[in-house]
């Protein structure tokens, strides 16, 4: 008898991707609408909008450090356009601007989170989604108890959880996968990998070949995609979502794309970022890529373009100065929500606070 | 009525509570087929299905974590750490997560979920599974803390955490499982958290103890009464929220404090109490305050854990002299 054995693939992997680099669409059928691409664009521009907009008022000293999407907008909306947000769930990671956006989530919320008020976490009762994760991996396990507890309901809604390739590194990823393996619990779990955890590179977190296989240990599906298209993107996640509604269980999808800016605004991503690399990428930009693809259709023109871009341009205005002109929280800031019943040396504490602040009592 | 061994009541208040409300869930290690190590879940599979009492991987992180989706979910988790000293193969999920989630989410997501979790020592277990490391918790706003010491109290103030839409941190003394026994009522009942318990009466030296020290400390408090020193046992019964009223009502009758713990001296919980207490009650004290504790080391393999652990004669020893002390 022969020894089992399990040797890990080196060879290249295609990522699925249904659009050229060009923006020209493969031979098959478009995955999307093109009234449902122009959407998925309008939040695409809109994040870039946000992002140079937010970047600006951070280097006055107007906005807090905070991560933009750039490079990775494709990645980001063609996940979320999958989900029905009636009824699915997201579990952010802090880089998925958009796909909270088109969720529901307030944007002058997410202003104000990151302009340090605490009453920018508050998410509407009928928004459908976990605050924005800092200890990065910490939300996969809480995705995915989440879809197994609505799956145990008899609930037939999903739940997406975006993480990065750094991420990937945490026990709480692949104690996550394991456990959804085994409840088939109906979650999707977005792997952006985007080269970079800050200044560390794909590389120094694993040495697979990819990210998707690692699925394949816990039992689970796995599929690799090009997140810089748009419609690869939706697709594979479309399937992954109503494979997770019928109730066969988990999907890992590992959307390759780039993070072309830097980590975040207190990142300086010249002392570690290759160049040569960055420009290679920089070529393939989602947004470029699905305007060509809709030139190529003849249905976009630099007319439209700006018309897009400035009405994005005043939908972030407006959020920006709901945010700015929202009165600095008082020291019950600190305090409120903490509990639903809060213990009585708390509640002390919070009258202190506001005597020592002026606030109400 | 009857008496019942604080596991009995434990498995009677989870029975009870699952058979009222279909949204209470059981997960973690061993807690089906097996009932749990110390059998704390034994039956509740065989009468409430596999769907709802859940033999989990041996994943702590994610036996937490994915409580936290399942009480946002709908559901009101109670999950099984096996023994608090693996709790920190889940404390980022715990400390970050589980305490902050409704403040994160500025009161969107409140997180209806117990961790039992059986701690300390005294059983001579294998290595790291014994330590008193409820300071850890204490010191995580956001997280309630409970630690009974009699049977009644442990199903009456379960039912409260599990009723809580706060999360609770359950913390069970392992020593205590089988050796404690008192009257518990066969109906269901709650004991509200935040309400001390007066163990014992007394008028000399207030004596503060907490889960399995509860019942030391009685032991010792009989020793004393036989040398003519009255000393009043207060049983915490929670650590979050404390009975701050409760503990100035007896300090102001005796005067003395001690205050027993099973964890390492440095940084625990009756560092808290010492602090409180000499801030709430400083013109009340006729002497300083002592702390009965372990010393500041791991706790030890079991051969060696009876002198790690604060016993009867120590505590004679101790609070004796504090009686004795003149004002």
């Amino acid at each position: 008898m022969s020894i089992s054995r399990f040797l890990p693939d080196f060879a290249p992997i295609a990522p699925f991707s249904r659009l050229s680099e060009s923006g020209i669409l493969d031979s098959g059928s478009a995955p999307m609408s093109d009234a449902a691409v122009l959407e998925a664009l309008r939040y695409m521009v809109l994040t870039r909008v946000f992002d140079d907009k937010a970047t600006s008022l951070q280097r006055q000293g107007r906005f807090g450090t905070f991560s933009s999407v750039r490079g990775q907008e494709a990645s980001v909306v063609g996940a979320a356009t999958a989900l029905d947000p009636k009824k699915d769930w997201i579990v952010p990671q802090y880089r998925e601007f958009p796909a909270l956006i088109r969720h529901g989530y307030p944007m002058e919320n997410f202003a104000l989170y990151f302009m340090g008020n605490p009453k920018g976490g508050t998410i509407p009762p009928d928004v459908n989604m976990l605050p924005m994760q800092i200890s990065l991996a910490a939300q996969i396990p809480q995705a995915t108890g989440l879809a197994w507890g609505l799956k145990m309901q008899g609930s037939d809604g999903v739940v997406i959880t975006f993480f990065g390739d750094g991420a990937s590194s945490e026990g709480d990823f692949h104690e996550s996968l394991n456990l959804a393996g085994i409840t088939k619990a109906p979650v999707i779990f977005f792997l952006q990998n985007n080269g970079w955890a800050i200044s560390t590179p794909r590389e120094s977190q694993t040495a697979a070949r990819s990210f998707a296989e690692r699925a394949i240990g816990y039992g689970v599906e796995g599929v690799i995609v090009d997140g810089n298209d748009l419609l690869a993107v939706h697709e594979v996640t479309t399937r992954a979502v109503a494979k997770a509604r019928a109730g066969e269980g988990p999907t890992l999808i590992e959307s390759v794309t780039y993070r072309t800016g830097a980590h975040n605004t207190a990142d300086d991503p010249s002392r570690y970022i290759d160049q040569q690399e960055l420009e290679k990428w920089q070529q393939k930009d989602p947004v470029l890529r699905i305007e060509n693809y809709l030139r190529s259709k003849g249905i976009w023109n630099e007319q439209l373009a700006k018309e897009m871009h400035d009405s994005c341009a005043e939908q972030v205005d407006v959020a920006m100065n709901i945010a700015r002109n929202t009165p600095l929280a008082t020291s019950d800031a600190i305090f409120d929500h903490v509990y639903a019943e809060p213990p009585q040396r708390m509640l002390d504490q919070q009258a202190d606070w506001a005597k020592r602040n002026g606030g109400a009592v | 009525m009857s008496e019942k061994t604080m596991i009995e009541a434990i498995r009677e208040c989870l029975t009870q509570e699952m058979q009222v409300d279909n949204r209470v869930v059981v997960i973690g290690e061993d807690v089906g087929v097996l009932g749990g190590v110390f059998r704390a879940t034994d039956g509740l599979q065989a009468k409430f299905g596999k769907e709802r009492v859940v033999d989990m991987p041996l994943a702590e992180g994610v036996i937490v974590g994915s409580g936290i989706g399942l009480a946002i979910s709908g559901l009101r988790p109670v999950i099984e750490l096996q023994f608090l000293g693996f709790g920190h193969q889940a404390f980022h999920q715990i400390g970050q997560q589980v305490a902050r989630l409704r403040y994160r989410s500025q009161g969107r997501h409140s997180l209806p979920l117990v961790i039992r979790s059986p701690f300390g020592g005294g059983v001579r277990t294998p290595e790291l599974h014994s330590d008193a490391f409820e300071a850890f918790y204490t010191h995580t706003p956001g997280l309630k803390v409970v630690a009974p010491a009699t049977a009644y109290d442990a199903k009456g103030l379960l039912a409260e955490a599990m009723a809580s839409d706060d999360p609770v941190l359950f913390l069970e003394p392992l020593k205590g499982y089988r050796l404690t026994k008192d009257e518990v009522p066969d109906e269901r009942y709650r004991v509200p958290l935040g309400k001390l318990r007066v163990a014992q009466v007394g008028t000399d030296v207030t004596l503060i103890a907490w889960s399995a020290a509860v019942n030391v400390a009685q032991r010792a408090a009989d020793e004393l009464a036989a040398q003519g020193i009255s000393v009043e046992v207060l049983d915490l019964r929670s650590l979050n929220p404390l009975d701050i009223p409760g503990i100035k009502e007896s300090v102001s009758k005796t005067g003395r404090v001690a205050i027993l713990q099973e964890a390492p001296l440095t940084g625990g919980f009756g560092s808290e109490l010492v602090a409180t207490i000499q801030q709430e009650c400083f013109y009340d004290l006729q002497c300083p305050m002592i702390r009965i504790s372990a010393p500041d080391t791991p706790y030890p393999l079991g051969g060696v854990e009876d002198l790690y652990i604060p016993d009867v004669d120590r505590i004679v020893a101790e609070v004796g002299a504090l009686a004795r002390t003149s004002a």
